[in-house]
């Protein structure tokens, strides 16, 4: 398996304590104390305003999708036996936008503009990941 | 300063699969082929821009293509917008001629990703590979399935671009892709990372290219037999992460058009050819889209019916852009310009008075627009 490691840089020490509280199942993101902006991926200061007073905060785990595609080809060993798979831009309910995967589905089925998503908190390897699956009772437009 | 700078001379390699070759040795190829067509001496030159190649990258590269080229440039170095570099750097070059830094530019590129490595379109995306998110294809498949879904952009409209690039390529003898292809062919070509098809995506292709820019009186004064005047020119950016744009169907290509459209005095309706950056087939909807070709969201129907082919309303990449005459990054739709405005393309738009040109680099990272006249 060691041509199926994934090369990852090495994390920052903002990404360590992000990927530590996710260890515990806590998706959390920054809020600028002095501009109320809320951000990921995690930054010593705050891209709206410049300041560095900060503080982590739990993201509810309610999101939608913004866009998606399906690999159909492996760009690493590692994905190899789960193409086709989906890689989707999420944005959370606070703001804050990321890269993820939406679970449960097959390809892109039920991908839509909006569509509602709730919050996985799982591992790739010993990595703590945020994934999402669609949100149960909800439609593609996201309403309830 | 609309039309103080020209576009002396052109110059480029073969295109395509160039073994043994290095982007220094395309690089110094380009460039005698550009002074030759300027008919200009080596020793006029006392600036040289250089892209970054992508298939690898040496400190000071600059120097070393200096070296090679016998040149103390007064002016110049590497510069890294992708495949945005090679108008921004023509206009830095334009730039610093109005300013007194220099009289006489090179600006080059060169790259061997086909016979050396293309790694850095096929890479993961920092931390975010652990998502599976890798490669160049992917970011431009996320921004073509958001304008999908958002406005009913239909694969045919993705094909369209590719039939019409392929179409003028066929045309070109030098292309590196001469096949033709039909829209029944694009939609039975293999699926990479839905919702883009291998023929929405860019050539890999070895080569190089260089061009001469100098003021409008310098050229006269040397002689120079066919210069293009640059009406305009500007360049607009956005974030590194796709995911985090406002928005990820509209780019720093409308700002870059605004910017170069005013500067040339003219509208989009005065455009009577564009060689508009074709890495992958939605670049071109939405660059149509940002420039004010057509409403937001309708480049879909726009390039129907051979609209943006020789011929059409607004014909593209009439040597076949990246999809079909290179994948070098940018400097060939410079060039292809040049030759729509000498008369001179192998796919010539009659009268064509106005050509404008869009660069763009990363995933719709970076932009950069040029206007060339006659």
């Amino acid at each position: 398996m060691s041509d199926a490691t994934i090369d990852l840089p090495e994390p920052s020490p903002l990404l360590a304590e992000q990927r530590a509280a996710l260890a515990e199942g806590r998706l959390t993101f920054q809020r600028c104390s002095e501009c109320e902006n809320a951000w990921l991926p995690p930054r010593d200061r705050c891209p709206r305003c410049l300041s560095d007073a900060w503080a982590w905060e739990q993201a509810s785990g309610g999101a939608r999708v913004i866009s998606w595609v399906v690999y159909r080809r492996a760009y690493h060993p590692a994905f190899a036996e789960r193409v086709p798979y989906n890689v989707v831009v999420v944005e959370l309910d606070e703001g804050p936008r990321l890269i993820s995967n939406v679970l449960g589905v097959d390809g892109a089925e039920g991908l839509a503009i909006d569509a509602r998503l709730t919050l996985v908190a799982e591992r790739e390897g010993e990595i703590p990941v945020s994934r999402f699956r669609l949100t149960d009772g909800a439609d593609a437009t996201g309403e309830s | 300063m609309s039309g103080e700078a020209v576009i002396a001379g052109i110059g480029h390699t073969a295109h395509g699969k160039l073994p043994g070759r290095t982007p220094l040795s395309m690089t110094v190829e380009a460039v005698a082929k550009a002074l030759a067509d300027a008919r200009v001496e080596k020793d006029a030159v006392d600036a040289v821009f250089v892209k970054y190649p992508t298939s690898g990258f040496q400190s000071m590269f600059g120097q070393s293509i200096a070296e090679a080229l016998g040149l103390q440039p007064r002016i110049g170095g590497v510069w890294d917008q992708g495949g945005a570099s090679n108008i921004s750097m023509i206009s830095f070059a334009a730039m610093a001629i109005e300013a007194g830094q220099c009289e006489v530019a090179l600006v080059t590129t060169a790259d061997n990703p086909r016979t050396g490595t293309r790694q850095a379109y096929e890479r993961g995306w920092g931390d975010d590979a652990v998502y599976g998110w890798f490669g160049t294809p992917a970011g431009y498949a996320m921004i073509a399935q958001r304008h999908m879904a958002e406005y009913g952009t239909s694969h045919d409209a993705l094909g369209a671009v590719a039939v019409a690039c392929r179409r003028h390529g066929a045309a070109n003898p030098d292309a590196h892709l001469k096949a033709p292809l039909t829209l029944e062919q694009y939609r039975d070509s293999p699926a990479v990372v839905d919702p883009l098809r291998r023929d929405d995506c860019c050539l890999i292709s070895d080569g190089g290219a260089a061009v001469v820019v100098m003021s409008a009186e310098r050229a006269r004064a040397l002689g120079v037999p066919a210069p293009v005047p640059i009406l305009g020119f500007g360049q607009g950016q956005t974030s590194y992460e796709v995911a985090l744009r406002p928005s990820l169907t509209e780019t720093p290509a409308s700002i870059s058009a605004r910017t170069a459209f005013a500067m040339a005095g003219i509208t989009p309706a005065d455009v009577d050819v564009a060689q508009l950056y074709d890495c992958f087939t939605i670049t071109v909807l939405i660059t149509l889209e940002d420039y004010g070709f057509c409403p937001r969201g309708q480049s879909g129907a726009f390039v129907r019916n051979g609209a943006i082919e020789l011929g059409g309303e607004l014909p593209i990449n009439t040597s076949g852009g990246l999809l079909s005459e290179t994948g070098m990054p940018g400097m060939q739709l410079v060039i292809e310009g040049v030759r729509q405005m000498r008369g001179a393309s192998h796919s010539q738009v009659p009268d064509a008075e106005v050509c404008v040109v869009a660069n763009q680099g990363g995933v719709m990272h970076t932009h950069s627009t040029l206007v060339l006249g006659r």
